[in-house]
């Protein structure tokens, strides 16, 4: 991904921004700048995601394209946000046959992937299972 | 609208065809297709290409006019459209070429599709599949295609019976049909536990679930029904064409184990040609993933959702029983070069209700079905056929 194309959208990525008509009150992750329901009638204004849900289904990935290889495995997920909207996204876990259906996780800023050895790195969000920090 | 029949089909074979360039391809297919239909090209008035990424696969875009240039076109200057729609780029091809003759604006024309995916390293190809997919959003955080279908085949088996066995059962049944087809990529039988003895590439989906990479092209002839016979004994009229879409991402579906767009993209189909699925005598579906045929006969409406894994088990897919699906090997082993794919469905039909389909025919075949499908459900080409 170039430059450009990943800095245009880093706010999104990296504070879960998404949008939020004005008129039906729907929130959408990934953004859109246009309601499917309301169409023309609608508007749509940026909307701040605290990004906590459960995952509805995931996978482990064994084998990626480049730009993930040196992740696999990985536990890749949609999660359902408490906010409306599914999102796909990377679950942090330890060990990667802990991952169910129904498990509660929360966003977290982490590293998604880097461009070879000398190019972009990738922020954005991922998540973690959704537990209470342990104590200091 | 005027009635559409085809006239004339021709498939390479599909493999890892390391001897044979883009341009190549499509040409043998082309040949096959008009020496069938008993034409020697002059009489193509159009021609449709599906193909998805020869941009990534081969860097060549342009692909209608370097088609149409090697295929000693250029001088007769016909129109020559690609059709891209990822996976379903075949089946889109198809159903342009169809509404072309339909509407009684060109005559005789070519429906074709080529794909050639091994001149690019396996990540290359992994990665440009993944554009099928929603790329900021999907790809950005790993998702490849496997990836996507496995989160499909786990929502699935947490809600509906379907076990690892019966999934696999799909790849078993898809290579016995394979290893009939003299075209196909993988032309052995395998059993339920070559499948489970397989690499894991996205948990539950193993090597043995996957579709290959493949290279190939096919093409067929469409003309009015009415001129059909002025070049064949046996054409085959197209009953319904159909196609339907649905969001771009998987996470956006109303229901992530059921593609919408086929559902419709089925009823329409169904309702062109005033039929029940039961009235269809053999289906090719898009099994990229053996999860896939398991959705696909359910949401066309072939069994009740939850179903398909004791139908595949019971072999009422198999050849011979109630339904059979993809008597050609499918994508699974009869090989998915993606753009090829649609058109490689349509001249499996055909070569069905010709009663030319040998150690694999389906006895009797009268009416036949094709299901193609772009990225994981956001295009569906849904066509059936019938003995004209």
């Amino acid at each position: 991904m170039s430059v450009p194309r990943f800095w245009r959208k880093i706010r999104q990525r990296y504070n879960l921004e998404g949008t939020r008509c004005t008129s039906c009150g729907r929130t959408f992750y990934p953004p859109r700048s246009f309601c499917p329901d309301c169409r023309r009638a609608g508007e749509t204004v940026p909307f701040r995601f605290r990004g906590r849900g459960e995952i509805v289904t995931f996978t482990v990935i064994r084998t990626a394209s480049d730009a993930f290889a040196q992740q696999t495995p990985f536990v890749l997920a949609i999660i359902q946000l408490e906010e409306g909207p599914r999102v796909t996204g990377q679950v942090v876990l330890e060990d990667v046959s802990e991952a169910r259906i129904g498990m509660r996780v929360r966003p977290v800023f982490r590293r998604i992937g880097t461009e070879g050895e000398s190019g972009v790195i990738y922020y954005g969000t991922k998540y973690v299972p959704d537990v209470p920090y342990p104590d200091a | 609208m005027r009635d559409v029949a085809v006239i004339g089909i021709g498939c390479t074979t599909f493999g890892e065809k390391w001897g044979t360039s883009f341009r190549d391809l499509f040409l043998e297919a082309g040949a096959l297709a008009l020496e069938d239909a008993n034409l020697s090209g002059e009489g193509i008035d159009a021609l449709y290409v599906g193909n998805m990424s020869a941009g990534r696969f081969v860097e060549q875009e342009h692909i209608g006019a370097l088609i149409a240039d090697y295929s000693g076109m250029a001088s007769r200057h016909i129109p020559s459209t690609r059709v891209e729609s990822a996976c379903c780029s075949g089946g889109l091809a198809f159903r342009q070429a169809v509404i072309a003759v339909a509407s009684g604006l060109e005559d005789v024309v070519v429906a074709a599709g080529v794909e050639k995916m091994t001149d690019v390293e396996t990540s290359t190809s992994v990665d440009a599949l993944a554009a099928a997919a929603d790329r900021e959003w999907e790809g950005f955080v790993g998702a490849t295609f496997p990836g996507l279908y496995a989160m499909i085949a786990n929502d699935y088996m947490h809600r509906y019976p379907l076990t690892r066995e019966q999934l696999a059962q799909v790849a078993v049944k898809n290579h016995y049909n394979g290893a009939r087809n003299p075209i196909a990529q993988f032309r052995s039988e395998i059993t339920i536990d070559t499948v489970l003895r397989s690499s894991l590439v996205a948990d539950p989906l193993r090597l043995f679930d996957c579709s290959p990479i493949t290279d190939g092209a096919a093409a067929v002839i469409l003309a009015p029904l009415e001129r059909a016979r002025e070049f064949t004994d046996a054409p085959v009229r197209v009953l319904a064409t159909a196609q339907a879409s649905d969001t771009i991402a998987l996470h956006d579906r109303r229901d992530i184990s059921t593609l919408d767009a086929t559902v419709v993209a089925g009823r329409r189909a169904l309702e062109m040609a005033r039929l029940t699925p039961s009235e269809i005598d053999l289906v090719e579906v898009h099994d990229c993933f053996t999860i896939a045929e398991i959705c696909a006969i359910e949401d066309l409406g072939f069994c009740r959702k939850g179903e398909g894994g004791r139908l595949t088990e019971e072999g009422e897919t198999a050849l011979g029983g109630r339904i059979p699906v993809n008597t050609s090997g499918g994508l699974k082993a009869c090989g998915h070069p993606v753009g090829a794919t649609g058109i490689k469905q349509v001249c499996e039909v055909v070569q069905q209700l010709r009663g030319d389909a040998g150690r694999r025919q389906v006895e009797g075949a009268e009416i036949g079905m094709t299901h193609n499908v772009g990225g994981t459900g956001a295009s569906v080409a849904v066509h059936i056929l019938g003995r004209a």
